[in-house]
């Protein structure tokens, strides 16, 4: 099959402009970031000047590949992170072929040929083919599960593999390895990760803060090998293993290859264009053929490549410009900035920070806090930085790289950022106030800080009227906290942080500065509350109420009221609803042992309210479904009569604590788990948390307690005890991550105590555990509970006081009346009626 | 006897009737009454009011009574719609109706329209 397309030039006589303009046809090969943001550019300067066909060899309109990662991590959709949606093409005119490859180009024709067949002419044709990723020539290397990293297949087909939860390789140490380790780790894969280097990322980093990265990225758990030379990958059909040339065997369901890319330039090198490492260009970004350009990853202009978004936005731009007539526009590369894009691990390194006879070096290391800073300078000018753990003052630093700023009368003080540099110490907002206004804030859109202030002036109150319109935090997101800085300096008292996200449309605050005002106001009840922080509803509403009744409960144990009408009706009666309207019972069976004096109650309980249903549940408990309304205080007394009380099925708090049975009977068992979750759930039943919080205490590594997708999970060793926590196996599958090792049951007890607390301060409501974990990081707690002894015991006492108020079973209480109102209705009509 | 609670007991005779003291539902709470056609829930608001209707929402059928009750407002516990008290429409993007009745406050009493409990009442 084959279609000549012929783009329709307008003709005078059926146009309604006297003087029509005949467009210009351009065709693009690839469908990438680079030539996205030069067509964006080419509309803005001149929308109708040019018909544009796009062949994009992925089946899929242009998205940011920058965020494939949290695409991998599961922070982010694919929807979300698409550039631009279907509309846009449509809005300029733009023929698309998704999944059409260009297999060859005619410049004598000016025509290009796609793989069904398709013909299209151009005037002007843009080569946007990118890279392709560099695949080892090593045995195994085709074999079934040995994938790249590239584009969102390549996601998709990761995160297939991550299912099966098996033994993943990441070769290579650089960007994008470590994203992927950390996603597919996220994805509750075994990680490990090989590098040939040293020191992971060593074309952006240092040693030391590569031993850093490398301590950080260890304790999530992944394994890091470095100077690690990989020989083969083995297997028959599929991937089985990767095998080091030390002889190191490393078992693998799934290899990702993220060793480096190079140039796809292939297409350009058949038609006769120049093509060295990439398509040659000039710097207006022509080839050696005048009517065609190349922009992204597979040109090459200076003599280098490039695959850093922000040189590639660059080229845009100048495309662009040339397509318009500016002859005069050129592109020069600058000096990067590179940062990690992983949640809690914050890394930034900008120009050229190697060694060298005439550079001098400025250094601060401060391992407790886990920050390094290195600057490098040559004739009293600073040509590069790395920075770890602490990384606020990145943009200033790469502003006086880029600027080629003297430093020699700050040099003192230079370390320590804008701050210091006029001497005396200013507010923590002096940092973003102190850059020029041509400072770049957003490195991925090559945004200015003087084009996001000036969108304030014009008007922009919150972070995503940033993002909408100025595009800067929109791509990666490293710059947000910079981006609010400025709305901060820039609005002052007008700029209402928390309008980012606020609990509800009841309030602009959001949920920590609820609770931070909380404790600093000292608000006691959810009306005053409501007053101090000036809600805009009477009364709040679904949503804002059940969390202020928990933020305050958490907060004034023993002093607050609870608030029955702001809970949730499982919480208020006790029972959990069903669809028809009637309730489930579940009595607290502890660690799941039972006994036949329980289990006789129950049957007699069902039999006597003819309960319709009786179901063991995922926690290890008897669920009784379909109980009327009315019946509950009566079950109850039963249950009571038999020892039962109350199983929390319902509550945003302890649920249930599953065990094994340990060393009482399992041939493996290393301790005594079930006496354990005995102990753990009787210590802690009652206590309410942000969202509800499941245990499991497992005898042996052979996990029959599934502990490794709980909350809250204990591993039992002949050693003592692993501490696990933020698993998750509901809307999301997670594997937990370790928290740490103890020896003893006390030491455990206290540890997961000390964490409970944590969570219940620091959670918002609704937030399981593993997502707080996510948000605060998980390095973040492990200091708090594993190293800092002092504060444990501080959170584990605060937790124990807690409890004091708590442990009261509601059943009993409304067995002997409390809430009567509850059970009953108001009034009875139906006789009156029959009777009438 | 007030004239005012005089007129309250006549009105109640030609169409109004009792079924308790305000003060029986919690403020911002709720409660049933049973009626040969179903269950008709009865919301106090923080003002002294109180407002009835029928105790089905008109997604799933879920039991209102037992919903989360803010300004003049109930969202449903099975998958929050909200349905206002006054029109017993459902708020925001969901369309759905709730039948209402008249209730008074008077006294402290709450009446009730007789129309809530006769027979007819579903077919209406």
């Amino acid at each position: 099959m084959s279609e000549v397309i012929d783009l329709p030039r307008p003709a005078a006589a059926s146009s309604v402009r006297l003087f029509p303009k005949i467009k210009q046809r351009l065709v693009v090969i690839g469908n990438g970031m680079a030539p996205g943001r030069a067509l964006e550019k080419l509309f803005e300067l001149a929308p109708d000047d040019f018909e544009v066909t796009i062949f994009n060899a992925e089946p899929r309109v242009n998205y940011d590949r920058i965020m494939l990662s949290p695409v991998l991590s599961g922070e982010k959709s694919f929807e979300q992170i698409v550039i631009h949606g279907d509309g846009w093409y449509v809005k300029h005119g733009v023929t698309l072929y998704k999944g059409e490859k260009v297999t060859a180009i005619d410049r004598t024709a000016k025509t290009v040929t796609s793989s069904t067949g398709v013909i299209a002419s151009y005037d002007k044709l843009l080569i946007a083919t990118g890279s392709v990723p560099i695949i080892l020539p090593i045995p195994g290397a085709k074999l079934a599960g040995v994938l790249t990293y590239r584009d969102l297949d390549d996601v998709e087909a990761m995160l297939l593999a991550a299912k099966s939860r098996g033994n993943a390789v990441v070769i290579g140490g650089g960007l994008l390895g470590l994203e992927a380790a950390v996603g597919l780790k996220d994805q509750g894969m075994d990680v490990t990760v090989i590098h040939l280097a040293p020191t992971l990322m060593e074309r952006q980093l240092d040693a030391p803060a590569g031993h850093l990265l490398q301590r950080a990225i260890e304790a999530r758990g992944i394994r890091v090998i470095t100077k690690a030379n990989t020989k083969e990958i083995s297997g028959t059909t599929r991937v089985e293993a990767v095998v080091l040339e030390d002889g190191t065997v490393l078992p693998a369901d799934l290899v990702v290859m993220a060793v480096g890319i190079r140039p796809n330039a292939q297409l350009a090198k058949d038609a006769g264009i120049t093509v060295n490492r990439g398509i040659v260009v000039d710097g207006g970004m022509r080839t050696s053929d005048p009517d065609v350009f190349a922009v992204g990853e597979c040109a090459e202009a200076h003599g280098q490549v490039f695959g850093l978004v922000a040189p590639l936005y660059d080229m845009a731009g100048v495309v662009a410009a040339q397509l318009t007539g500016n002859e005069g526009s050129a592109f020069s590369p600058s000096a990067v900035a590179t940062k990690l894009k992983v949640t809690g691990i914050n890394l930034f390194s900008a120009g050229d920070f190697a060694d060298g006879p005439d550079r001098d070096e400025i250094v601060l290391r401060d391992p407790a806090r886990g920050v390094y800073k290195r600057l490098v300078l040559k004739d009293d000018k600073l040509i590069g930085a790395v920075m770890y753990g602490d990384v606020a003052d990145g943009a200033w630093f790469f502003d006086l790289v880029k600027k080629a700023t003297p430093v020699i009368e700050m040099r003192e003080t230079l370390i320590f950022g804008p701050s210091y540099a006029g001497g005396a110490p200013l507010d923590p907002m002096a940092a973003v106030a102190a850059l020029p206004d041509e400072a770049e804030i957003c490195g991925c859109n090559g945004v200015c800080k003087g084009t996001i202030t000036k969108a304030i002036g014009g008007g922009m109150t919150s972070l995503d009227d940033i993002r909408a319109h100025t595009k800067a935090s929109a791509s990666c997101g490293s710059c947000t906290g910079l981006v609010e800085q400025l709305l901060k300096s820039t609005l002052g008292d007008e700029y209402n942080p928390a309008a980012v996200q606020p609990m509800c449309g009841c309030t602009d605050y959001g949920h920590d500065d609820v609770r931070r005002m909380i404790a600093a106001k000292d608000l006691k009840t959810i009306p005053d509350l409501m007053q101090a922080l000036q809600w805009k509803t009477s009364c709040g509403c679904a949503k804002c109420r059940p969390a202020l009744n928990y933020y305050l409960l958490a907060t004034w144990p023993g002093e607050y009221q609870d608030d029955n009408q702001s809970r949730f009706i499982n919480e208020r009666v006790h029972a959990n609803i069903q669809k028809d309207g009637t309730y489930s019972v579940v009595p607290r069976m502890w660690g799941g042992m039972t006994s036949a004096k329980e289990l006789r109650a129950i049957a007699d309980v069902v039999d006597k309210f003819n309960i319709p249903a009786v179901k063991v549940t995922g926690g290890q408990r008897v669920d009784m479904l379909g109980v009327k309304k009315e019946d509950l205080p009566a079950v109850w007394a039963d249950l009571n009569a038999a020892g039962m009380v109350s199983g929390a099925a319902y509550a945003k708090g302890l649920r249930t604590v599953k065990t094994c049975v340990g060393t009482d009977w399992c041939r493996f068992g290393t301790q005594d788990s079930t006496g354990l979750g005995i102990k753990l759930e009787k210590f802690m039943w009652g206590s309410w948390t942000p969202a509800k919080v499941k245990l499991a205490v497992s005898g042996c590594p052979r996990n029959c307690a599934e502990a490794t997708c709980k909350d809250i999970g204990v591993i039992c060793v002949d050693s003592g005890y692993d501490i696990h926590f933020a698993g998750a196996a509901g809307l999301d599958i997670k594997g937990t991550e370790v928290l740490g090792h103890v020896a003893t049951e006390d030491e455990a007890i206290e540890v997961i105590a000390a964490l409970t607390q944590l969570y219940r301060e620091q959670g918002r409501y609704l937030e399981r555990i593993y997502k707080w974990a996510k948000r605060v990081g998980l390095d973040t707690i492990r200091r708090q509970i594993m190293d800092d002894v002092e504060r444990r015991k501080a959170l584990y006492e605060r937790f124990v006081f807690s409890q004091k108020f708590v442990q009261i079973d509601p059943w009993a209480e409304r067995v002997a009346g409390k809430d009567a109102h509850e059970f009953a209705p108001i009034a009875d009509l139906t006789f009156k009626d029959a009777a009438e | 006897m007030s004239d005012i609670s005089a007129s309250d007991i006549s009105m109640s005779e030609r169409g109004w009737i009792d079924i308790g003291s305000i003060d029986d539902i919690p403020i911002l709470g709720a409660r049933v009454v049973k009626s040969p056609s179903g269950c008709i829930a009865v919301f106090r608001t923080a003002a002294t009011e109180a407002f009835a209707m029928d105790d089905r929402c008109p997604h799933k059928g879920g039991p209102l009574s037992q919903g989360i009750v803010h300004d003049r407002k109930v969202t449903c516990p099975l998958h929050n719609w909200v349905i206002s008290l006054e029109t017993g429409a459902a708020q925001g993007a969901d369309q759905g109706q709730v039948k209402t009745y008249p209730l008074r406050v008077e006294n402290g009493r709450m009446l009730l329209d007789r129309s809530a409990v006769s027979v007819q009442r579903a077919a209406a």
